[in-house]
């Protein structure tokens, strides 16, 4: 005979390690960085820390960071795009596919310091491709004002990291392109142009804009392959922000907080930007 | 004089799969023919040559006298409706059907008079802002059907069009294609592997199998005639009995030990081994009373399928076993287990050459269950 009790569902005690991770791993840092980053040097509570991010050299450090951030995020993204549609479209053979995907798999997820060093050995001021350009071709890059250590070197170096991540976000999307839109299209009288300009790129949208935004923040916050390369050189927000906890010329942990709050202002205005074009570029989906 | 033209069309895939191996069409201008025919029999891969999204490897595809077999599909001037899920998703109903005519440059205001007849003729007038996936998956044909139709194709091709949806819709949008091909006056290449749809729409139906048409003709011949025992079992239900000509001059066959009457067996020559089809409809049970009769068989009742105003008996007895659709009325006084006489028609019943039985039969076909 059956109980007229309920049964106590028990299941959701599964969930607590993850609610406990994410409350002591990225609540409690985050809010003690809200927090931090209104305190002064000795104590209570102030603007002080924020009104200097508005000045020499963090507005700076923001704006190279921004750039950083902006100009791998959309040059990965249109070549990823690029290279994924090519990879993935009826006619291109399986292996070229399979190659291409297990490469960007390894490539997204190497950085720090391993590809800060393996490009200094590529095309560092002694790099294998520099001493090559340089007796085989007779182009001297260095002689032409390029540097690895520099901010066209990190974006460089960045790219590496942001053009497979946009292969291997953007795959999933283009995979979902049917063979029948293309074959309609051009039943109906368009050239492959006035597809991909009408269908193919609109269906495609929503999901490039993310796999921007997504690669806009992976830059963003990039420290250790940025640092490794540049020892520093190249004023960054997470290398300041980086110098001021580590103390070891400056110590300003309130400020190092202060420059971390500026961060998430930031990121939060690139999704403000993005959620109405999120929007527009989705209305047929709702 | 014929204005859609296949001519000896050969397609072969990487393997050495022969998709088609010869295949021979003309359609006259208004007319709607059907292809016909099993899972990978090459249907839609004529259809897809026909579109111009695959190149035969020999042969020629001539519409209006000119061959186009090398023109890109964008300028085939060629409507067609995919299987499924073929519009486009960023876009309403309305401007999918208005894609077309935008590509070939028309004015805006012409393009939207277009956009509303068409949704009109295909019953959506009502539903032009809505996005596919707001739609029916009737809709989205009606649209695709609109879509095509849009840019007064000179011929328009059908690739199973309607195999995605429902028994009930997918009558209800075979006649209306019907009407609107009727009302338009085009030529219409439809593929399909429904039999009943074939018949029920088309003014020739041309049966495929293994890349060559078996058959060509208006369904009622298709249906009545048979050339092949593919064609005979792949539309409608045949009865099959293996037999041995034994009186070329009175029509008498020998079946299981058992002489019958087939008028289409007269001429033949004594002794040769053919095939006997008989239309299920054609074949009359009455009670078993003992006495046997001219062109009879017995047996008894083992199954009843009820089909509504008919219903299809099995019978098995020890010369052959058959199918008999009688009226449901009359299947009451037939019940399973009674033991019935079969009496055959001479004057209805199809005579084949007998060539390979089992690579002749119909795939996937069962007698009783089609």
């Amino acid at each position: 005979m059956r109980s007229g009790r309920r049964r106590l569902n028990l299941a959701w005690l599964a969930t607590i390690p993850f609610f406990a991770y994410t409350f002591l791993f990225l609540f409690l840092p985050a809010g003690s960085v809200l927090l931090g980053a209104f305190k002064g040097v000795h104590g209570g509570y102030t603007l002080g820390n924020v009104r200097v991010l508005f000045h020499h050299p963090y507005i700076d450090a923001y704006k190279t960071s921004i750039e950083v951030s902006l100009v791998t995020a959309l040059l990965g993204g249109i070549i990823g795009l690029a290279t994924a549609y090519a990879a993935l479209r009826e006619g291109t053979p399986k292996w070229v596919r399979s190659i291409i995907t297990t490469f960007s798999g390894v490539a997204a997820n190497f950085g720090g310091i391993p590809l800060a060093f393996a490009f200094i050995a590529t095309l560092g001021t002694i790099g294998v491709m520099t001493q090559f350009l340089k007796d085989q071709l007779h182009i001297d890059l260095y002689a032409h004002g390029f540097t690895l250590f520099g901010k066209t070197g990190v974006e460089i170096v960045y790219l590496y990291f942001q053009l497979p991540l946009m292969i291997l976000v953007i795959a999933p999307a283009i995979d979902g392109l049917r063979r029948e839109w293309r074959e309609a299209a051009s039943n109906l009288g368009a050239s492959s142009w006035q597809f991909w300009r009408y269908v193919g790129l609109p269906v495609l949208m929503p999901s490039i804009l993310g796999s921007i935004i997504l690669l806009f923040g992976n830059a963003f916050a990039a420290y250790a392959t940025a640092y490794s390369l540049t020892s520093g050189t190249v004023s960054l927000v997470p290398i300041l922000i980086g110098a001021y906890y580590t103390g070891n010329v400056l110590d300003n942990p309130h400020l190092a907080q202060a420059l971390a709050f500026g961060m998430f202002v930031v990121l939060a205005a690139m999704m403000v930007a993005y959620i109405p074009l999120q929007r527009r570029a989705a209305r047929w989906a709702k | 004089m014929a204005y859609l033209e296949l001519q000896n069309l050969h397609r072969e895939f990487a393997g050495g799969v022969k998709a088609l191996d010869g295949i021979e069409v003309q359609l006259g201008q208004g007319e709607f023919l059907s292809l016909l025919g099993p899972s990978g029999c090459g249907k839609t891969t004529a259809l897809r040559l026909v579109a111009g999204f695959d190149r035969p490897d020999e042969g020629r595809i001539v519409i209006d006298g000119k061959d186009i077999t090398n023109v890109a599909p964008s300028k085939r001037d060629m409507g067609m409706v995919f299987q499924a899920y073929s519009l486009f998703p960023n876009m309403s109903a309305a401007q999918n059907v208005e894609f077309g005519l935008k590509i070939r440059g028309k004015h805006k205001g012409e393009r939207a008079s277009r956009v509303g007849e068409l949704l009109e003729l295909v019953g959506l007038g009502h539903a032009g802002d809505r996005y596919p996936h707001q739609l029916s998956g009737g809709m989205q044909q009606r649209v695709a059907l609109a879509r095509a139709l849009a840019i007064e194709p000179r011929v328009l091709l059908l690739d199973e069009p309607l195999s995605a949806l429902d028994a009930k819709v997918r009558v209800q949008l075979r006649e209306e294609i019907r009407r609107i091909q009727l009302e338009l006056g085009i030529t219409t290449l439809y593929v399909t592997h429904d039999q009943e749809e074939a018949l029920a729409v088309s003014d020739q139906v041309a049966v495929m199998n293994r890349g060559r048409i078996e058959q060509i003709g208006p369904p009622a011949e298709m249906y009545s005639r048979p050339a092949t025992p593919f064609v005979a079992e792949f539309i409608g239900t045949m009865n099959r009995l293996e037999a041995t000509i034994a009186d070329p001059d009175s029509g008498t066959v020998e079946h299981g030990g058992v002489s019958l009457t087939v008028d289409a067996a007269r001429g033949r020559r004594r002794g040769e081994r053919v095939l006997v089809l008989i239309r299920p409809e054609t074949v009359e049970l009455t009670p078993a009373d003992g006495s046997g009769g001219e062109n009879t068989l017995s047996g008894e009742v083992i199954a009843q399928t009820f089909l509504g105003p008919v219903t299809r008996l099995k019978v098995v007895g020890p010369a052959a076993d058959l199918i008999a659709d009688v009226s449901t009325a009359k299947a009451a006084t037939l019940p399973i287990g009674m033991k019935v006489t079969a009496a055959l028609p001479a004057t209805d019943a199809r005579v084949l050459e007998l060539s390979d039985p089992v690579a002749e039969r119909a795939p996937e076909l069962d007698p009783v269950g089609q």
